[in-house]
């Protein structure tokens, strides 16, 4: 399962250049590392969302691979659905390929509205992986927050006012909720480490059976970041562990990624135009002992799960 | 070898469906459509069909899943009522522009509230605009070679229109009564193979399937659609007739009870037409020139041929079983406008009946027809077997 990068390099992406997503977008980033790996041909299936749209203006398709989108809260059952199409064809002869089959969701289209067409169709156990491009949020109309955004962010419609600063509630945690299906491959990641994407999604499609895994990738709008650093803002992320890098294989909790020091949140947080308000004021403080605080306790969630211990250097 | 059977609209269609042996079959149960796919899925377990059965977690999932089944080549089928149609009402109009051919056994059944399991046209009707064909059958043996016949239909290359095989919920679903099966073989013959175009698993010849178009093409894309259904309207004759040669069975467009020398006509679907035919009979024996027009295919609307057959009456009735609630109830505002559109300006009375599963009695279709007779025409709706 091993992935050569001499042997990618070259290799066209499913997903064309000259899509219409902003430059620095994580989304597009996720396509193509995720895909880089896969010798199969695919067939891409798409939640309503910024990929969906931005890919696909009519009369252009930037995909060069078979691709549907139908709605927004079913990507799920719309990979269902072909695969279970596939299956039948094939068991009559009419096909005769070895085809994987690819959902890609928002976190609005896989955490909230389309969390149970998910469910469904990991629990039907379908041979399909589900891909989670996670901006935390809804970007395609206008930033607004889900159940996927991080607790003190300013989304639209969870706006950091001069009483409320920003979403009040955590995140779900999604990846464990996939996991909790019992489904053979999940896996949480983000664009830190190329190789670590690429491996992951190749794992996920190559297993057979339904798998599910969560990128955290940017919105260079929401964020409102630099587009130059999305690779060092999700750097900072798997770093300051804000968000774990780790699988779940089979039942078995496996962390990916243990940064050698502790780095504070902030680091993560201070470059987002969607945090500046945690940085101002007298709430300030407290704001940000908060955050650390829901780092250290997920992180210890993580290391149990994963049977691990974590002794950063000094 | 054809052979008859003592059975129900449900299960009649169950039968189609086996015989037919689609590749995917993706439901979820609700009342009354719930025995066709418990009755599939015993055929499925029995191993009397090669069919994908996706048993998905609700509705909007069924109809997901056949609308990206049948975009990737598959033969598709499913059936729901009520709720469950409301339910897949967004994916509805996808299904017909994406041009993905499904038959859909629909249990017509009230949507609530009240809550109610029983029959009228209201779950259907609500989809009468997004582009699928829509079937009302009179009974089980319609039911069940409307299923057959709607694959041709639905897969016609000019056409590629998501079919609704439109059944009368416990009316028809449930209530028993002989029906022809054809022999498998030749409803094998007569459907065929799916011969997919622009299918999704031609992963040599890749394509996109729900795009973004905004003004300067969707439009344009919608026309297509409406092509599509002057094509059914077109091919409808030679698949009926081809239908017909197979199973002795005709089913025209629309259904002329004794309307061609009849002064006063009373237009219907679905089931309750059985009733009125009969008190036609018993009128005509009495002196009355009267007759019964049962519209079946609402979607693409015959106008032409409705027109036709009304065209010098003296006067008619619509009777709806569904409500457009503050404004013109669905088939009298197709007669009136057929009508209209042919120049005729004869007086069309508008009647909603068996809403909730209201019984419809044979008398009251006596009375709408002495009214009509009697000169009794009203501008208003009228209700029919309300308790006022
Ligand atoms: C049923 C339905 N509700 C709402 C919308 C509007 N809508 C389209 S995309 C979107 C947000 C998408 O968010 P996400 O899934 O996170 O993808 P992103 O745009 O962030 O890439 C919303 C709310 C819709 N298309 N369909
Ligand atoms: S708005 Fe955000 S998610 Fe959408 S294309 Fe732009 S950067 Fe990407
Ligand atoms: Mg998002």
């Amino acid at each position: 399962m091993s992935i050569k990068i001499k042997d990618v390099i070259h290799k066209e992406s499913p997903m064309t250049q000259g899509h219409r997503m902003c430059p620095g977008c994580g989304a597009p980033t996720a396509v193509h590392q995720g895909l880089m790996g896969i010798d199969h041909p695919l067939v891409v299936i798409n939640a309503t969302g910024c990929l969906e749209v931005s890919t696909t203006v009519y009369p252009f398709s930037a995909w060069r691979v078979p691709w549907i989108h139908t709605a927004f809260e079913n990507a799920g059952a719309g990979a269902a659905g072909v695969e279970a199409a596939y299956q039948a064809l094939k068991k009559k002869g009419k096909i005769d390929k070895e085809i994987k089959f690819v959902a890609f969701g928002g976190d609005g289209g896989t955490y909230d509205i389309g969390l149970q067409s998910l469910s469904g169709a990991l629990e039907r156990g379908h041979d399909f992986t589900y891909i989670c491009y996670n901006n935390q949020g809804y970007m395609n109309t206008g930033a607004q927050r889900s159940s996927a955004t991080p607790k003190g962010a300013n989304a639209t419609t969870s706006p950091a006012g001069s009483v409320i600063p920003g979403k009040l509630q955590k995140p779900k945690d999604l990846t464990s909720i996939a996991a909790a299906h019992h489904i053979p491959y999940v896996a949480q990641t983000t664009l830190h480490n190329y190789m670590d994407v690429a491996s992951k999604v190749k794992k996920a499609i190559e297993t057979p059976g339904p798998a599910f895994v969560n990128i955290l990738v940017p919105c260079v709008l929401f964020w409102r970041i630099d587009p130059a650093l999305q690779g060092d803002i999700c750097k900072k992320a798997a770093d300051t562990r804000f968000w774990p890098i780790y699988e779940v294989i089979d039942g078995e909790w496996k962390l990916s990624y243990k940064p050698k020091k502790r780095v504070p949140v902030e680091e993560f947080l201070k470059p987002q135009g969607r945090y500046s308000h945690l940085f101002k004021g007298e709430r300030s403080k407290a704001l940000l002992e908060q955050a650390q605080a829901d780092v250290e306790k997920d992180w210890e969630y993580i290391l149990d799960r994963c049977g691990e211990t974590w002794e950063p250097a000094e | 070898m054809p052979r008859k059977e003592i059975t129900s609209g449900n299960w009649a269609f169950a039968e189609a469906m086996r015989q037919i042996d689609p590749d995917v079959v993706a439901a979820y149960p609700i009342t009354p459509s719930t025995d066709i796919i418990m009755k599939f899925a015993e055929f499925v377990a029995d191993g009397k069909v090669e069919t994908n059965f996706v048993t998905v977690e609700s509705e909007h999932s069924a109809i997901t899943a056949c609308v990206t089944a049948s975009a990737a080549g598959a033969r598709v089928m499913t059936a729901s009522s009520a709720n469950g149609v409301a339910l897949m009402h967004e994916i509805f109009p996808i299904a017909g522009c994406f041009r993905t051919p499904i038959v859909f056994g629909l249990v017509n059944r009230s949507v609530g509230a009240p809550i109610n399991i029983h029959c009228d046209h209201s779950d259907s009707m609500a989809q009468r605009d997004y582009g699928w064909i829509h079937l009302y059958c009179e009974d089980a043996q319609e039911a069940y070679d409307s299923a057959i016949m709607a694959v041709r239909l639905s897969e016609n290359d000019d056409i590629l229109t998501p079919v609704f095989v439109c059944q009368d919920g416990f009316i028809t679903s449930h209530g028993f009564e002989p029906v022809e099966y054809m022999d498998d073989d030749t409803v094998k013959t007569f459907v065929g193979e799916r011969q997919a175009v622009n299918a999704l698993l031609d992963v040599d010849n890749p394509v996109s399937y729900g795009s973004f178009a905004m003004s300067e093409y969707y439009f344009e894309i919608k026309r297509q659609q409406i092509e599509a259904h002057k094509k059914a309207l077109e091919l409808y004759e030679g698949i009926a007739r081809e239908f017909e040669s197979i199973s002795g069975r005709y089913y025209p467009m629309i259904d002329c009870y004794r309307t061609e020398d009849a002064e006063h006509v009373i237009v219907v679907m679905s089931s309750a037409s059985g009733a009125v035919k009969d008190v036609v009979d018993e009128m005509r024996d009495k002196g009355h020139k009267v007759g019964c027009l049962r519209i079946r295919m609402f979607r693409p609307f015959p106008v032409k041929a409705v027109a036709a057959a009304l065209k010098g009456k003296k006067a008619v009735a619509v009777l709806d079983r569904c409500l457009s609630i503050g404004g013109t109830a669905p088939l009298v505002a197709e007669i009136r406008s057929a009508l209209y559109g042919a120049g005729e300006t004869i007086p069309v009375n508008s009647c909603i009946y068996g809403l909730g599963g209201r019984d419809f009695f044979p008398q009251y279709a006596e009375d709408i027809f002495m009214d009509l007779i009697n000169g009794i025409n009203t501008p208003e709706e009228r209700y029919i077997g309300l308790l006022e």
